[in-house]
């Protein structure tokens, strides 16, 4: 309970304006700030005059207190740096080809990409067990990636075919995984938010109910800036503190909802504080750090799993192309675009692995390579799989597909063989 | 199959009993096709379906508004609470969206929701997760998400309410692929559909209706058994007649009966059939009944346009023709927002003595 009783003291202060130290276009929320959750470190440092203008946070963990002040030993091992690089690399090398697919019309209708905000796939999903939840939104490749889904069976998704990992049936915005615990994908925003903290309720049922005591799963739920002014946020934060389910709320503050600036949007614009007021803690961390990120996610992990109830994760990140790729993305600052392209996490990341001679410029070379080949395979086996075939369109309706109803002669439609066949009346 | 007495322990609990139930003198002769004794209103046929599912599978839960310690807006869920505790009976901030997503949520990783809308006028908050999260899952996933949840509460116009609690939502939701609706009349109906709700892997909207909640109905022992489910999709004759075919669901049917009744005594044998299931309808038990009859009159609480009975006779065009020897005649509600008024309330919905201007419309039409 000390954690957030921490954050339900800080006094209040007027809406910060933009920090004086940058361009007008980019928001004050400092590039480095840190906040730990752990509930030992309940002090307060209301300190400096520039705290009009920055948001007062909690005494910032030991570790990562300042991207420039890394102490001599590497937070993380190797085996976790590659796996960390090896899985931003895929995110955004999958990305790039869906542009490139796109544009050759192998892909249509709405695509969504996620460059620019892999620190926090990454940093959140590789901490999750395989039997965990994600639920994303439209923007969800990269989660599915993250998640374990195949590469192949999500291009072939996005490309319609039958061997994608919804039959082609779901599309870019709608990349379900049963077997990896990815429970979509879903085109309004906001509308995984519930949809997640039923999963965590589930979690919970689990272990309260059908007495399954090793239960412990969490569900993570990503969402971006523009659903934070939704109303069904508001009530699923209230509900998930209420009963105390084991979910993480993930808010990929990217600043921009299409060509809404967040700033524009929101009474107040600083996220992390809305958890407080629904009795959970609300962290705010630079989402273009990966190890920054990893560390709250870590901290956020575990404490739903202990059962101590939901959190807050409000990851201050960067999407370099526009919302779409249908989208002009006209309204952007070129500065911010610069700003932030300049601290692109894989890149950040690379560069604190050779630093820390945690691998050689060539490993990670090699990983690039290998990243390449898995992409083009996946285009290749996308490319030369078959479309779906037409009886395809009258299945999964139902699981019970008697819920089509008696025919004219009485007996059920689907009984029919020309319903499959796709030659039956609807 | 075991029959239930309600001379030995409550009738919701199966207790085999060793006098044979022809020498009961409780029941009076059980054997089929006997006039069934017990009566049971429509509130304690839900309740006591809503108990026995609950009992049989852990995974069936509650959830909704007032669900727990009120026993229910309208008591339907009168003694759950005691009998599951607060993990299974859910009592929710006033958060439709909010908990119908959850319950969805619930539902895709295999747990059986039961979400309560105090009245499905309220469900508009929340009809983003009932459309895109239940009934579109399945299909989008490939076949990976079903949703095996139930979303139930009362339907239809209310006494006095105004507008925005009396809408009927039948017609919005049957329209929508990957739903199953259905809209309980009798007790029978109100069990056995249901379990069947509660059992199906698929999302079912179960549309309910407040008034009759308290009416009480004659159940067989069939019926009070603790297995016994209707399908899905097969509507019910209700009356047989050879003149004219009446479709209705919900308390609808109880006015077409009565409609049937006044219509007799002219010597106008009506049909009555209560479709039971909205979505998916019973177009051959429907075409059947008007290839015998040559007149259709399809009876909705909702409003006009776009309603069940212009799907209903689109269907009967479409498969019966050359059959029908009048045009189809839709009574609903009128084509306005509930009225306040009691006058003008009794106006906009659709009244018994409607028939009777019917009645003069099809002498009309019988007269060649």
């Amino acid at each position: 309970m000390a954690a957030f009783s921490a954050f339900k003291l800080l006094p209040p202060h007027p809406i910060p304006i933009r920090s004086t130290s940058s361009k007008p276009s980019i928001p004050f929320l400092s590039s480095s700030s840190h906040l730990s959750i752990h509930p030992s470190k309940t002090s307060i440092s209301s300190s400096s005059s520039s705290s009009r203008l920055r948001p007062l946070h909690a005494a910032p963990s030991d570790l990562l207190a300042d991207k420039t002040n890394l102490g001599p030993a590497p937070v993380i091992s190797r085996d976790v740096a590659l796996e960390l690089y090896e899985d931003m690399v895929l995110g955004r090398s999958f990305e790039d080809m869906c542009a490139q697919m796109y544009y050759k019309g192998k892909m249509f209708g709405f695509v969504h990409l996620y460059n620019g905000q892999e620190a926090v796939s990454t940093g959140f999903i590789k901490l999750l067990k395989k039997a965990d939840s994600v639920v994303s939104t439209y923007r969800d490749h990269v989660h599915a990636l993250s998640k374990g889904v195949p590469a192949r069976a999500v291009m072939a998704e996005l490309f319609g075919k039958a061997t994608g990992c919804c039959r082609g049936q779901g599309g870019s915005m709608h990349i379900f995984s049963a077997e990896h615990g990815l429970l979509g994908g879903f085109a309004f925003i906001g509308e995984g938010i519930p949809v997640a903290t039923g999963a965590a309720f589930t979690s919970k049922y689990r272990r309260e109910v059908l007495k399954e005591s090793d239960c412990d799963l969490v569900t993570v739920a990503f969402f971006g800036d523009g659903t934070c002014n939704n109303g069904q946020f508001f009530e699923c934060l209230n509900m998930a503190a209420l009963w105390k389910l084991p979910i993480v709320f993930v808010v990929e503050n990217n600043l921009w909802a299409i060509g809404m600036s967040h700033l524009r949007a929101t009474s107040d614009p600083e996220i992390w504080k809305k958890g407080p007021a629904f009795g959970m803690p609300g962290v705010h961390v630079d989402g273009m750090d990966v190890l920054k990120v990893r560390e709250v996610a870590k901290e956020a992990i575990e404490r739903a799993r202990r059962g101590e109830g939901p959190s807050l994760v409000e990851c201050e990140t960067y999407r370099f192309r526009g919302h779409s790729l249908a989208d002009p993305d006209e309204l952007r600052n070129r500065d911010e675009k610069a700003h932030y392209a300049s601290r692109d996490p894989i890149l950040a990341l690379k560069k604190y692995i050779l630093e820390h001679n945690l691998a050689t410029e060539s490993e990670l070379k090699a990983i690039e390579m290998k990243i390449d080949d898995v992409i083009e395979d996946a285009v290749e086996f996308a490319d030369s799989s078959p479309l779906p075939p037409r009886s395809q369109l009258l299945e999964n309706v139902f699981a019970d597909p008697k819920g089509f109803g008696l025919g004219p002669d009485g007996k059920y439609r689907c009984e029919d063989p020309k319903f499959t066949q796709g030659t039956a009346q609807v | 199959m075991a029959i239930l007495h309600p001379c030995v322990g409550s009738v919701y609990r199966e207790v085999p009993c060793s006098v044979p139930p022809t020498n009961c003198l409780l029941w009076g002769s059980s054997l089929p096709g006997a006039v069934p004794d017990m009566r049971m209103t429509v509130a304690d046929a839900l309740n006591s379906a809503l108990d026995e599912e609950m009992s049989a599978d852990p995974k069936v839960f509650l959830i909704g508004e007032e669900v727990g310690e009120n026993q229910g807006a309208y008591k339907i869920s009168k003694g759950l609470l005691e009998k599951y505790g607060p993990e299974r009976v859910i009592d929710t901030p006033v958060t439709e969206a909010g908990f119908t997503g959850m319950g969805v949520g619930a539902a895709y990783y295999g747990l059986r929701p039961v979400v309560e809308f105090m009245t499905f006028n309220f469900s508009m908050q929340a009809i983003d997760h009932i459309i895109n999260s239940a009934a579109k899952s399945n299909y989008t996933s490939g076949g990976q998400m079903s949703a095996p949840i139930v979303f139930r509460g009362p339907n239809g116009a209310s006494a006095g309410l105004g507008a925005e609690h009396n809408q009927c939502y039948a017609a919005w939701y049957a329209a929508c692929p990957g739903l199953k609706v259905l809209s309980p009349y009798s007790s029978e109906d109100a069990r056995g559909l249901l379990k069947a709700a509660i059992r199906d892997p698929d999302p079912v909207v179960f549309l309910e209706n407040e008034f009759l909640y308290g009416e009480s109905f004659p159940v067989s022992a069939e019926v009070l058994d603790s297995s016994f489910c209707l399908p899905i999709g097969k509507a019910k004759i209700e009356r047989e007649g050879k003149d004219v075919t009446i479709t209705a669901f919900s308390k609808m049917v109880g006015y077409a009966l009565q409609a049937a009744d006044i219509l007799s005594k002219e010597g106008i044998n009506a049909e009555v059939i209560n479709l039971r299931s909205i979505r998916p309808l019973d177009r051959a038990t429907i075409n059947a009944s008007v290839r015998k009859t040559n007149r259709l009159v399809t009876v909705e609480e909702g409003f006009p346009q776009h309603g069940v009975g212009a799907e209903i006779c689109a269907s009967v065009i479409e498969d019966s023709f050359h059959y029908l020897v009048a045009p189809v005649e839709r009574i609903s509600a009128a084509d306005v927002p509930m009225p306040y008024a009691i006058n003008l309330e009794r106006m906009a919905l659709p009244q018994v003595t409607f028939y009777q201007i019917y009645l003069i419309k099809y002498e009309e039409k019988h007269v060649n």
